[in-house]
């Protein structure tokens, strides 16, 4: 069964079809990569699935429940988590602090109760910075607990947004180029990291265009090129695909050559 | 951080209610009183603002609006129609509260300049609305309040409303406090540092904006009804733009984003005019020189730049 299913998405942004009349499933299992060249559409993509831009046409179903046209707080209700190609970190807030906010739909109580500081708003209160912590502690950034999010590395801060993520407890979680801009070594912690979600239960939709960190994870990948599916299929067979090859893989081995 | 949080916290509280026990001592006649009781209620609408315009990260440019519909529903209500002060104070309040809601909805899906000018163009139809209805308002030339009377007893004098106002003073630093480490004080906060990220994680953005708008101008238009009780006289000055600004003026010197600030500006833009009284013609050109070198040379504001000053590493 299907968690996430689309049906002839699109996303027009003045003339420009960033995406166009995509059609697929993500299965309930295991690691969904989504690769492309530059300005294929993934980040359109991905806000798509999250609420994030409104469809210009299509349809979104999580878990056989329609969310087309609905705003990004509802999806994360149903479920759906992210993080950002380009970060989107809370500057003002601690690390912590970051990653607290990501429990807001299991923690947000009553105006009354908060003004009133409620002796079980306490304990929440505590509760929620205790797996805070866990989760930081999960995305291998333990020692950054108190650290102010606008003095850490960029690399903490693209794990700092999974962990973020993690705290909604997500039944999908979307990673948009979480290795982007990173070493060789923060890169396979990324890779890792994402073995250790899939161990968790957590379906992942990975967006990357580093071909060999998604072709070692990924269960199932998704190929586009200008806004449309150019191929879909297991990594291996996507990697043998001539199309594939010619818009993407191509380019790619050239350059690697 | 939490152990050093809750010391912020309690310390602050404390140093607040010491400094409001203490401060008699130092108020050698009754004008000092007056100025001391002006500086309170003007930190509670400052408290609510700073929620708003500090944490959240909204402005607005009519709270001034909010404080003089507390004013003067609350004047009216007793003057005549003849309630009981406390329940005019409560109707008046719920009533700003709801027209706050009403207007928040469609507001506050507007972003920056478009935000400050509708709130601006709220306040000042609220101004003319008040200058204009003058069988109930008394028009421009205000209209004299009843006394506040708690439970059978007239609150007069200034010594005595020191104490209440006070009291109330440490209730609303204590209620803001609680709010901005609560889920949806943080909720708050996240929505100042990124909206989409706020917004993907559950947060339904403009839910947040209206009830911290709401919250404000409970602030606002509670501090207004008692400011009328207090001075006894109230003129529709109060409700107008100069005395948004001013209090835009007092959260931005204290600080964004810290509740101590809030009650540190009030407290200085409330006296400072007062003390310096050969400037009263000059009142708003003080005000404007204040907003212009705080955001030069202390851009975070009075309090967040001496907390760390003294406090380097740490951060509130
Ligand atoms: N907000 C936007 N406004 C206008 N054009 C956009 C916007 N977002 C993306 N695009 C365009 O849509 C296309 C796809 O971009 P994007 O989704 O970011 O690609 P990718 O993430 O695969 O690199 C590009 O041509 C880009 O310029
Ligand atoms: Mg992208």
């Amino acid at each position: 069964m299907s968690l996430l299913r689309v049906e002839a998405l699109s996303k027009e942004f003045g003339g420009v079809h960033a995406v166009q009349a995509l059609q697929f499933e993500i299965p309930a299992q295991g690691v969904y990569s989504i690769i492309g060249p530059n300005g294929a559409g993934k980040t359109t993509l991905l806000n798509l699935l999250t609420g994030v831009y409104r469809p210009s046409a299509g349809r979104i179903w999580f878990d056989d429940k329609e969310l087309t046209g609905r705003a990004p707080h509802h999806y994360a209700a149903a479920g759906v988590g992210r993080t950002f190609q380009n970060l989107q970190i809370f500057f003002n807030m601690s690390a912590l602090e970051n990653v607290m906010v990501g429990r807001y739909l299991h923690e947000r109580c009553g105006l009354v109760a908060a003004l009133l500081r409620f002796p079980s708003l306490a304990r929440a209160e505590r509760a929620c910075r205790a797996e805070a912590l866990q989760l930081l502690e999960f995305v291998g950034l333990a020692g950054y607990a108190r650290a102010a999010s606008d003095s850490m590395p960029y690399g903490a801060l693209k794990r700092l947004e999974i962990a973020r993520a993690l705290a909604a407890r997500p039944r999908l979680l979307l990673l948009d180029e979480p290795a982007a801009g990173l070493n060789p070594t923060e890169t396979q912690e990324i890779v890792r990291l994402i073995e250790r979600l899939a161990a968790r239960g957590i379906t992942t939709v990975l967006v990357e265009h580093n071909m060999k960190l998604v072709m070692g994870v990924s269960d199932h990948v998704l190929v586009l090129d200008y806004g449309r599916k150019l191929a879909e299929g297991s990594a291996e067979s996507v990697r043998r695909d001539p199309k594939v090859i010619e818009a993407y893989l191509g380019s790619e081995a050239q350059a690697h050559a | 951080m939490p152990a050093a949080l809750r010391t912020a916290r309690t310390g602050g509280m404390l140093a607040l209610a010491v400094v409001i026990a203490l401060l008699p001592l130092a108020l050698a006649n009754n004008y000092f009183y007056d100025v001391a009781v002006l500086v309170g209620l003007n930190a509670i609408v400052c408290i609510g603002l700073n929620l708003l315009i500090g944490y959240a990260g909204q402005i607005s440019l009519g709270h001034a609006g909010f404080f003089g519909l507390g004013a003067y529903g609350s004047a009216i209500l007793t003057a005549r129609y003849g309630w009981p002060p406390l329940a005019s104070l409560a109707a008046a309040t719920a009533g700003v509260a709801l027209l706050a809601w009403l207007v928040g909805r469609p507001i506050l899906r507007l972003r920056g300049h478009y935000l400050a000018m509708a709130t601006l163009g709220l306040g000042v139809i609220i101004a003319i609305v008040i200058s204009n209805e003058d069988q109930l308002t008394g028009g421009p030339d205000g209209m004299s309040v009843p006394p506040l009377a708690l439970f059978g007893h007239a609150l007069t004098g200034e010594k005595a409303w020191y104490w209440v106002v006070g009291a109330l003073l440490l209730l609303a630093v204590w209620l803001a406090l609680n709010l901005v480490e609560s889920p949806g004080g943080r909720a708050l906060r996240a929505l100042h540092g990124s909206e989409t990220a706020a917004e993907v994680v559950g947060i339904d953005s403009v839910r947040q904006k209206v009830m911290v708008f709401v919250l404000s101008a409970v602030f606002a238009a509670f501090a207004g009804g008692l400011t009328a009780y207090y001075s006894g006289f109230i003129t529709p000055g109060r409700a107008n733009f100069l005395h948004s600004i001013e209090l835009v003026t007092m959260v931005v010197f204290g600080g964004l984003a810290s509740t101590f600030g809030a009650v540190v500006g009030a407290a200085v833009l409330t006296t400072l005019p007062q003390l310096l009284a050969v400037l009263k013609d000059y009142e708003m050109v003080v005000f404007g020189a204040v907003m212009m070198l705080t955001m030069i040379f202390m851009p975070k504001g009075f309090v967040p730049t001496l907390t760390a000053r003294f406090a380097p590493g740490e951060r509130k």
